[in-house]
């Protein structure tokens, strides 16, 4: 196959056959934001952090699952793109209850280093303050809804790596919840394997370890990729 | 002017870490009936902690206050080591109880040097606009500058061991999350040397001018009460650990070897629609009776020795001020202050020089083997009460706080009558006046946006003031 040849930023540039936008970007050296997409695991295009533009398109694309194809001009920063980026974490941030200072992943936290990258200083939209549980019923980790974003990394690392699919989404809308099992306590999980992908794969402090206090929760997303490399690779077959 | 009465208020009371209003109750002739304190701050931490992990609880609780962060760590994570039901490693406590005297050390330093010293050394009638640490800064600045390195020192104390000068999560139920490096031990000891002379000089200079304040002392809340704190086997001075102790104004130790878990039985909290600050009191004299002080001046007076050589002579000096008994006046908080900044860098030295002062085995680790824990400490201002109920997982159902200031509040308001009762007659009120009864409270060093974490319902006072300055009418909401 050969390589697919497209414009990034007004620079040519040649991706991977079958590459997305985001990886043609960074195979060029050129950074776009990202919240939901983890290395090893499906794009799901969830959060939306990634929008570009491509000419011809009036809608913003996110870059994660759109492919890249050939003689595509694509624009990753603009003022456009800012402008409707930190919108979207301004939006996020209101809309659970996230306090950096006394989150267990803060300054761990791609949430919390996005809006540190993007220079949002203030939310001006009103927070919900959703009243939001904690389940610490498993005997070594914890889930607090009041951190997650629902990127479904969680669920997309327990289905595709662990082949668990302890973890999905219930709900609609502003009610949607991660959920483990048949939406009953994680500690009560037939499916759960303990492996910690989830853990490690969590963006924010959503998912810890259990005893985690303040900024102790450092995720490991080096063995999510070790795992999906290994396997892609087939290096645990007989 | 309402009828025969008259309400002068004072709003807001400076140099307090914190906002509150004073308001004084005249009758026709002039004579003060009653003075309030009030605490006009809310917060509310006992109920949104309510369905936290209880592992996240002393850096939350910490965010209660930026002068005593270290206070509401500490005694956060002993009520978390008291329901994980674990005796943490000894090196942690060392490490704990090492941060707690550089708690001690900063936050007394801006209590004397950043907020009293204007008073003391500038005169209590000088021009408002200058009595304060800039003011001070330019009439003693060799002074101002030692005491703004002394609470620096204290910082770094604190920097060294958490990673943070303000609100470090360093402390955890189980221990510490991290020991203390070498490189940063002999930072610390390397600037042990001035903050001794410091704290020295400011002792001698206190002892200095303290005689020409023997009015103050007299007016400024001299009344007998119960005191309270912790202390140590034999009765030494504690800052972190021992058993609760009620002593009174004789010298007399009315309640001993008390387990802080079993402070309830001792303790009742009352609650007055003008504040937000609740009222704690010894129970068994009841209330109002039984008002108790807690601070330097509450640790010194039942303490029976100090534990280290420096302190022992300067505890010596300053009961003597009182023939060897208790010492009544609050305004004497302040030589108790320096006493224990003594105390503070004696045992700072000490404790860096201990051998296992850099050993890694900082952390035990349980699950929750208990469904409550209480954890108490001494902060700068006095006993502190962190008390947790949770569930089987570990995630709290129940917190009450009881904060230092707050047992202070009927002693505040007790002085604060007494210097209005004795400065103000009829309707001339000159401002070293007011400055006096302000002073009075501050000898106290409240920390008012500690003391009112509770949630509760807003008391509200409405009061109209006439033209000449008096009260037409008045309303409150309850």
């Amino acid at each position: 196959m050969t390589v697919t040849t497209l414009t990034i930023n007004g620079e040519l540039v040649s991706a991977s056959p079958g590459a997305s936008v985001l990886e043609a970007a960074r195979e060029n050296g050129v950074e776009i934001p990202t919240l939901c997409e983890l290395e090893g695991i499906s794009s799901a295009g969830a959060c939306r952090l990634c929008l570009v533009e491509i000419s011809g398109t009036p809608r913003l694309q996110p870059a994660c699952v759109t492919a890249a194809t050939e003689g595509m001009e694509v624009q990753t920063d603009s003022e456009r793109l800012n402008r409707y980026r930190r919108m979207i974490l301004e939006l996020l941030f209101a809309e659970r209850n996230h306090i950096c200072p006394v989150c267990v992943a803060n300054g761990h936290c791609e949430l919390q280093s996005r809006a540190i990258e993007n220079g949002m200083d203030h939310v001006r939209f009103s927070y919900q303050h959703p009243d939001l549980s904690v389940d610490i019923t498993h005997e070594r980790f914890g889930i607090d809804q009041d951190r997650c974003i629902l990127c479904t990394r969680c669920v997309r690392v327990c289905d595709e790596l662990e082949g668990a699919h302890t973890w999905d989404v219930a709900g609609r809308g502003t009610k949607s919840r991660v959920i483990t099992d048949l939406n009953q306590p994680w500690g009560e999980s037939d499916t759960c394997t303990s492996c910690a992908k989830c853990v490690e794969a969590c963006p924010t402090g959503a998912i810890f370890r259990k005893g985690s206090s303040v900024g102790e929760m450092e995720h490991r997303r080096d063995r999510i990729r070790f795992i999906a490399d290994a396997r892609k690779k087939k290096e645990w077959s007989p | 002017m309402s009828g025969n009465t008259k309400t002068i208020t004072i709003d807001p009371v400076t140099r307090l870490e914190g906002h509150a209003k004073i308001t004084i109750h005249q009758d026709k002739n002039g004579d003060v009936t009653d003075a309030r304190f009030h605490i006009t701050e809310f917060r509310g931490f006992e109920k949104f902690c309510e369905g936290r992990p209880v592992w996240e609880m002393p850096a939350i609780t910490g965010r209660i206050c930026g002068i005593c962060p270290v206070s509401h760590l500490l005694a956060s994570a002993k009520a978390g080591d008291d329901i994980l039901a674990v005796a943490i490693p000894r090196e942690a406590t060392r490490l704990r109880r090492l941060m707690n005297l550089g708690q001690f050390l900063q936050s007394h330093a801006l209590s004397f040097f950043h907020l009293s010293a204007p008073d003391l050394l500038l005169g209590m009638d000088g021009d408002p606009a200058t009595r304060n640490v800039f003011g001070l800064m330019k009439e003693a600045p060799d002074l101002a500058r030692e005491g703004i390195r002394l609470r620096q020192f204290g910082q770094i104390v604190i920097e060294c061991l958490g990673g943070k000068k303000i609100h470090p999560s360093w402390a955890v139920p189980g221990g510490v999350s991290a020991p203390l490096s070498e490189e940063n031990r002999s930072l610390l000891r390397e600037r042990l040397p001035e903050a001794l002379q410091t704290v020295q000089k400011a002792l001698s200079l206190f002892q200095e001018i303290a005689p020409k304040f023997a009015a103050e002392a007299a007016a400024l809340g001299d009344f007998p009460s119960l005191f309270m704190g912790l202390v140590g086997e034999n009765g030494v001075w504690e800052h972190y650990e021992g058993k609760l102790r009620f002593g009174d104004s004789e010298g007399a130790i009315v309640a001993d070897g008390i387990d802080p878990r079993d402070y309830r039985t001792y303790i009742g909290e009352a609650v007055e629609s003008w504040s937000y600050l609740k009222f704690p009191y010894y129970k068994k004299h009841g209330y109002p009776e039984g008002m108790y002080r807690v601070g330097p001046l509450a640790r010194l007076n039942i303490c029976e020795s100090m534990g280290t050589p420096r302190a022992e002579a300067a505890w010596q000096a300053f009961r003597q001020t009182s023939g060897g008994k208790p010492v009544t006046s609050s305004f004497y908080y302040h030589y108790a202050r320096l006493v224990e900044m003594l105390a503070a860098v004696e045992r700072i030295e000490s404790g860096l020089n201990e051998p296992e002062v850099l050993s890694d085995h900082v952390r035990a680790d349980a699950g929750i083997n208990r469904l409550h824990g209480v954890g108490a400490s001494e902060a700068p201002r006095g006993t502190l009460f962190h008390d947790y109920t949770v569930d089987r997982q570990g995630l709290i159902q129940k917190c009450n706080l009881i904060i230092a200031t707050g047992q202070n509040n009927l002693a505040m308001n007790r002085t604060v009558l007494q210097a209005a009762q004795h400065y103000i007659k009829g309707d001339s009120i000159p401002e070293g006046l007011l400055n006096r009864i302000e002073a009075g409270v501050r000898s106290f060093d409240p920390c008012l946006s500690c003391s009112t974490h509770a949630f509760g319902q807003m008391p509200l006072q409405v009061v109209l003031y006439g033209p000449d300055g008096g009260t037409l009418d008045e309303r409150t909401r309850d």
